[in-house]
């Protein structure tokens, strides 16, 4: 007689991450065998077929993502990389997001005072006139009809960070593809190419602002020269704030577009919005959207938690787009509800969670409204199922979105 | 038995949770560390909500010593 076998911490055939999703705000439909097994930590295994642990219970991200024996290194040789492209661009050191404590906080806490509540709400007049400006050139060429990735969704961010950073926008073509590639590829050599592409921009942009060449606009950036001396670091830095400063929210105003547009009700509900219901929206869409789906950490000990047993040496992935849909937290989690006033983790947590949050809602804040405001016919220009969704190993949303009004 | 909220700013990573979550209790001072306001309670409106938010742990409930 033998004895009863002891299920596996997972669905029974592996589950490979990340996957696709084949609706743009729904979670990838290849997860599903992994959301059935009901546990808040599952094995699933990377693209090199390394099983790693996927959290999709937001009690136990929550406890992980505070938790420092999970390390955030990247240089750890077992540390987990999405896509065969990263391998060689995730093993070079990546400063406050792949340094632990207390180098992290050394960092974070330089560039803390840059990304205040206080500062964010002192850049909401430019950002309403930048929102505002692009609506007018849009209107403007007549068409009544755009890519709102390229007319809207992209360039508000990017003329924000590049105004906050100090970086001159009218280099934004080359620091947009050149981010598209390091995030996207496709190939190892574009990854590659593209960080060291960014990595002498921003070097010669440094070298230039401490020639004082003139005309250069200032910003945080010039505050960094001063703080940091160490020139790798101080370039690093620079390159990250400007990566997440952009395509993170270029994608959440753009695919947050397109998900009010798909939910007419809920669209109705956010055009009669006061400012305290649009920022309530706002969460939900982040919560909704999860478009950071897949934060990355590796056990340096062993770690017992909901009756497993991450040993050290593991690699721990979070799937934000099913954390964020926790059953046993959200009611009815698939659902749309601007009324929603739940917290997500669509920031992270622990201490990564996102420096430019504030930032980000800010702009959501303004952008979306304006959008709808100025628009009021605004409608998907293609059928909703033409419109392809990003592939599920870089940061979710929209590569085009044609619309007209 | 008197509560006090305590705030770590030794680990506080100024993410500006607490502001959001309770903005009748807790600021932010200049450097990005959350900070008391005038007035502030234990009791008041959002402040258990903020001392869940923190990411970091940074702010708890204490009994006054």
């Amino acid at each position: 007689m033998t004895e009863s076998p002891v299920a596996p911490a997972g669905p029974m055939t592996p589950v490979v991450f990340p996957q696709n999703r084949t609706c743009p705000y729904d979670p990838a439909p290849g997860y599903d065998p992994v959301r059935a097994t009901g546990r808040p930590l599952n094995r699933v295994e990377i693209f090199d077929g390394t099983e790693v642990w996927m959290v999709t219970g937001l009690a136990e991200a929550r406890a992980l993502l505070a938790d420092q024996r999970l390390s955030s290194a990247r240089e750890r040789p077992d540390f987990p990389v999405f896509a065969k492209r990263l391998v060689g661009v995730e093993r070079r050191r990546v400063e406050l997001l792949g340094v632990d404590d207390p180098e992290h906080n050394a960092q974070r806490r330089k560039l803390i005072p840059g990304f205040t509540l206080k500062r964010t709400a002192g850049l909401r007049p430019a950002i309403q006139a930048t929102v505002d400006r692009l609506l007018d050139d849009m209107v403007a060429q007549g068409s009544n009809s755009a890519d709102l990735v390229s007319a809207f969704a992209l360039p508000v961010p990017s003329i924000v960070i590049c105004a906050l950073l100090g970086v001159p926008y009218e280099d934004h073509d080359f620091f947009e593809e050149a981010s598209r590639r390091l995030l996207r590829g496709p190939g190892r050599e574009d990854v590659e190419a593209a960080r060291d592409a960014l990595d002498a921009y921003l070097n010669a942009l440094v070298d230039r602002k401490q020639a004082s060449e003139p005309g250069l606009p200032a910003g945080l950036l010039d505050d960094m020269i001063g703080v940091f001396d160490d020139r790798e670091e101080l370039v690093n830095l620079a390159l990250i704030l400007l990566l997440a400063g952009h395509e993170t929210t270029a994608n959440m105003i753009a695919l947050g577009t397109y998900t009010l547009l798909e939910h007419p009700d809920q669209l109705a509900r956010f055009r009669d919005a006061d400012p305290a219901g649009v920022s309530r929206a706002v969460e939900e869409l982040l919560r909704f959207l999860s478009i950071a789906d897949g934060m990355s950490r590796l056990a340096t000990e062993d770690i017992e938690i909901a009756g497993e047993t991450i040993r050290a040496g593991e690699a721990v992935i979070f799937s934000t787009s099913l954390i964020n849909r926790d059953p046993d937290v959200y009611a009815s989690p698939d659902a749309l509800d601007l009324t929603r006033t739940d917290r997500h983790l669509a920031f992270g947590f622990g201490i990564h969670q996102c420096l430019g949050q504030n930032l980000a809602r800010a702009e959501m804040e303004i952008a979306l409204p304006a959008l709808f405001r100025r628009l009021p016919n605004l409608r998907l220009g293609v059928p909703a199922d033409e419109i392809p969704c990003k592939p599920g190993d870089t940061i979710q949303g929209l590569a085009e979105l044609p619309v007209a009004w | 038995m008197t509560m006090r909220i305590a705030i770590d700013t030794d680990v506080c990573i100024g993410a500006g949770q607490c502001v959001l979550s309770a903005p009748d209790t807790f600021t932010q001072d200049d450097e990005g560390f959350s900070e008391l306001l005038p007035g502030a309670r234990p009791g008041g409106s959002g402040v258990t909500l903020a001392v869940q938010s923190c990411p970091v742990g940074a702010i708890s409930l204490r009994e006054e010593g």
